[in-house]
């Protein structure tokens, strides 16, 4: 069933407004959905769009504003509500209990009763067929804490097709899957579509809008800046629509040429996890290691930096051997780690983002253990300037950031350290196309500089248009080595990925 | 400096309840105080002189207390300067100014005025002169002015509020680094108890009992704070190394070093301990603020430093907010930890040494509970059970307040059962104004 746009639309929102201390996050929003239809929803990091989704559904109540469904104006006071009127959203951080099993987070708010008590043959049965058909391969009796990223993912949208739903929104659904599982995907999103239901789709992945979206709606610090069917749009006016002003190239170019070996790794292991692997990077040279989700690319980069014990290997930098034993020898030795979860592993969210900046940094900012706030502020407000990290004040709490923002932060971390050798785990994973040209132009200038980075990064467009070469890892081994050039294809680094 | 009012609102909002408390606590005591001062004793000096012709003299009659002795003294330098004769000074009990009079008598003297209390000069042996020693007359009584002065408001009622929660605000300090941290010490009471008894016990076996001399002392202390520091360590180590929560760790050491302390002092509590020892617990100086109160402030200025100057201090409130963060970002975790709860278990000999002091012998029994007011403390003054943030200057806010409100109800007459109810209803609503503040 393809939508009809002259019909009533199933979902309309008018003028929304939100706002927050010191944040206007939505400005007059308007929104139309159709039922059977995929609407892309896309924008920079801070333009509103998950403001939007959680008035949608009703984790927010909009300033201002009319939500109707069919037609009928509807209010929503709280999420039971919203998932009431058939609207479902799968937030980009999971809401699963991870003691429960995956059945039981499926039925979680939405149990099967009989008589007051829960019909757990009846769950049972109904998780195992809607696993089924989404096709995947998870025991349902699996605790959520035992799954990967990838599978609680699914665990979530089959959570959300559990119950009559008319409406489901999707957050960054494909940031942790794999191509097979993107794939599968789409399939269960057309399936959705021809049974009436509705997609809102947000996501950064331009290919996966251009797949998959009917029509896209682009959001821009708080308002609607169009809304454009995306058949016969160009993939340069889309992100000129979101950016505001055209992008030269989506990846800057990469002019230097590599110099010496800087660092070896030879023969790393732990477990199963990490099985012999031994590569090296030189100077100015940017080595991305590509690979599905589990193939031990992050594990790699943990077991360098010191945060997991290796069982075996030798790291040497600039010829010398190095005993790292944990993150503080690694950093010692001039190596940084920007993790792939900011929130969990590269901020502490608590506290402002002036500490978090100094936290690795606090001995040279400091003297016989009494920091100089002084030296503190101005090192900080050096790089709030040149990464452009948009905050009113230094003392601002890092749980208030937008994931770009985030991510300039704890680059800055680094930079102040001086690294010599720095490891970026998913670097732009949540962040905007803007943001994202900033770091890469930043990855550029280190490198320029005669720093050799390591990217580990699960989308191979960044990986083909940033990387002089790319290792793919598969299962804890390295399977292949391609230097970086414009006849290598997505395909050829795939192939190696599920070798 | 809008900011910053705004951050003092925020980070010692709790101030702003300690200071109703204390309001309310102070309209509630308002009642006539009489003056003692050197001021109120010229008046009545030349209260007595325009009323009592000639060189009058006159007996001076107050009650043991040393308020009232300072009166006594200034009475009698102001009776003098005025002209007039003392002809006795009664610090005690109505037998004793009974006796006094009866010297009088006895020698044929007179007295033409009695310079008292309000107290004194309403016992029957002062009013009823003329009945009891004819010979004496009816000698008129002057009694200094009264003023209206809330009780609790009164320097000696603040000083003895300061000094009864010195020992637990000590002891708070070191809490709330634990607690930051995202851990807890449930030791710290039975902490004190083994500090004390050690101290006790090794002046008493080692230093040379009550001839012990001022070094004995000191080395007696200091081993008793150390070993306190040791098993804060120990804690700490089990804590860090085999990753046992800290709540189960510190419950194990609460009774093993409680055990240790019926140990060491047989069940008993040793006394045998020179009297110059209260130096510390009893002792005053400083402005007239007694010497655990100056060590308890000074304690406070260098902990705040530590917080919220020093490296250690950021360290402490990384690992608390986002232990693998901090770990990813270079932070030596485990060492902090660890020095977290060797320096509670430090703070917690400490205190217990000071009791030791306060009651110049060391009992198994000291610090029964304390770690509860302790927590207290912490937690009432805004810090979060949760970890990652909190002042310590709000610590003592929080050891400040329930101090008051013991000190209240005392002052107030509420029965001891009653007090018990009321303190952790007030620490409850302490609680819950802070959270709804934050949120």
């Amino acid at each position: 069933m393809t939508s009809d746009p002259s019909a009533i639309p199933l979902l309309s929102m008018r003028g929304i407004r939100k706002s927050f201390p010191g944040v206007q996050a939505l400005r007059g929003v308007d929104l139309d959905v159709h039922a059977g239809e995929v609407l892309a929803l896309l924008g920079e990091n801070g333009a509103g769009k998950s403001t939007l989704m959680k008035v949608l559904g009703g984790a927010h109540r909009a300033d201002a504003g009319v939500l109707e469904m069919d037609g009928a104006e509807v209010s929503f006071g709280s999420p039971q509500q919203a998932r009431a009127a058939g609207i479902a959203v799968i937030y980009q951080e999971f809401n699963l209990v991870p003691g429960l099993t995956a059945g039981e987070n499926i039925f979680l708010g939405q149990e099967v009763t009989r008589a007051g008590f829960v019909a757990r043959g009846e769950e049972r049965r109904r998780a195992a067929d809607l696993f089924r058909r989404l096709g995947v391969a998870i025991d349902i009796d699996t605790p959520c804490s035992r799954l990967t990223t990838a599978q609680q993912q699914l665990v979530e949208i089959a959570r959300a097709l559990a119950r009559d739903t008319r409406i489901i929104v999707m957050d960054e659904p494909t940031a942790a899957l794999t191509a097979g599982e993107v794939s599968r995907l789409f399939e269960i999103i057309r399936d959705l579509k021809s049974r009436g239901i509705a997609v809102i789709y947000i996501s950064h992945r331009l290919d996966e809008i251009f797949a998959l979206a009917d029509r896209v709606v682009v959001l821009r610090d708080g308002r609607n800046v169009g809304t454009r069917p995306l058949e016969g749009l160009g993939r340069t006016e889309l992100i000129k629509m979101m950016v505001g002003r055209e992008l030269a190239d989506e990846y800057p170019r990469r002019t230097t040429i590599p110099g010496p070996v800087r660092l070896v790794v030879s023969g790393l292991c732990r477990g199963k996890a990490v099985r012999d692997v031994s590569f090296t990077v030189r100077a100015g040279e940017i080595l991305a290691i590509a690979g599905l989700v589990g193939a031990g690319r992050t594990e790699t980069l943990r077991l360098i930096f010191g945060a997991d014990q290796r069982h075996a290997g030798d790291i040497i930098l600039d010829g010398c051997k190095l005993d790292i034993r944990s993150p503080r020898d690694a950093i010692a030795a001039g190596i940084g780690l920007l993790t792939e979860d900011r929130k969990l592993q590269g901020l502490v969210l608590g506290q402002s983002i002036r500490e978090n900046f100094a936290l690795p940094n606090l001995g040279t900012l400091s003297q016989f253990g009494f920091i100089d706030g002084r030296r503190e502020r101005e090192a900080f407000g050096r790089h709030v300037d040149q990464l452009r990290i948009k905050v009113p004040h230094q003392e601002e709490r890092a749980r208030n950031l937008s994931g770009g923002n985030q991510q300039k932060v704890v680059l800055a971390k680094w930079l102040e350290r001086d690294c010599e050798i720095l490891f970026f785990d998913e670097p732009t994973r949540g962040i905007d196309v803007g943001a994202r040209h900033e770091i890469y132009l930043l990855m550029n200038e280190l490198a320029a500089h005669g720093k050799a980075i390591v990217m580990v990064s699960s989308e191979l467009p960044e990986v083909l248009g940033l990387a002089d070469r790319i290792l793919v890892m598969h299962e804890g081994r390295i399977t292949g080595e391609i230097v970086s050039g414009p006849t290598v294809t997505q395909e050829d680094v795939m192939r190696l990925a599920m070798a | 400096m809008q900011s910053l009012l705004r951050r003092l609102a925020t980070d010692y909002g709790m101030l702003a309840v300690l200071i109703l408390l204390g309001i309310v606590f102070s309209g509630l005591t308002l009642e006539e105080q009489p003056a003692t001062d050197a001021a109120a004793a010229r008046r009545v000096a030349q209260a007595i002189r325009r009323q009592v012709p000639g060189s009058a003299r006159v007996l001076v009659a107050v009650r043991p207390a040393p308020e009232e002795g300072i009166l006594a003294d200034s009475l009698r330098r102001e009776i003098a300067a005025a002209g007039m004769e003392v002809a006795d000074v009664v610090r005690g009990e109505p037998q004793a100014v009974r006796a006094s009079l009866e010297k009088i008598v006895a020698a044929g003297g007179r007295v033409d005025a009695v310079a008292a209390t309000e107290r004194t000069g309403s016992w029957l042996v002062l009013t009823e002169i003329k009945e009891i020693f004819p010979a004496l007359g009816a000698p008129p009584i002057f009694v200094p002015e009264s003023y209206r002065w809330p009780t609790f408001l009164k320097r000696d009622n603040l000083l003895n509020i300061a000094n009864q929660i010195a020992v637990i605000a000590i002891m708070a300090i070191g809490m709330t680094m634990v607690i930051i941290t995202g851990g807890i010490d449930l030791s710290v009471g039975s902490l004190a108890a083994l500090s004390a008894v050690t101290a006790a016990r090794l002046i008493r076996d080692h230093a040379g009992g009550v001839e012990a001399s001022t070094v004995g002392m000191v080395f007696a202390c200091i081993a008793a704070i150390g070993l306190c520091g040791l098993l804060g360590g120990l804690s700490g180590t089990l804590i860090t190394l085999f990753d046992i929560p800290p709540f189960i760790v510190t419950l194990a050491m609460m009774l093993v070093a409680s055990g240790l302390a019926y140990l060491a002092s047989a069940g008993q509590s040793i006394y045998q301990i020179p009297e110059s020892f209260v130096w510390l617990g009893r002792g005053s100086g400083l402005f007239g603020l007694p010497h655990a109160v100056v060590l308890m402030l000074l304690l406070y200025g260098a902990a705040h430093v530590l917080m919220s100057q020093t490296v250690l201090g950021r360290y402490l409130y990384a690992v608390g907010g986002n232990r693998e963060a901090a770990r990813l970002s270079g932070v030596p975790v485990r060492r902090v930890l660890l020095l977290a709860y060797v320096v509670c278990g430090l703070l917690a000999g400490l205190g217990g040494v000071i009791m030791a002091s306060q009651l110049k012998s060391g009992s198994p029994t000291y610090g029964n509970m304390y770690e509860l007011y302790v927590i207290a403390a912490v937690v009432v003054g805004g810090t979060a059970l949760s970890g990652g943030e909190g002042k310590i200057l709000g610590t003592l806010i929080g050891a400040f307040i329930i101090a008051v409100i013991q000190n209240g109800m005392n002052l107030t007459n509420i029965e001891s059962y009653t007090q018990k109810v009321v303190l952790g209803l007030v620490i409850l609503a302490a609680v819950l104004v802070d959270r709804v503040r934050h949120r």
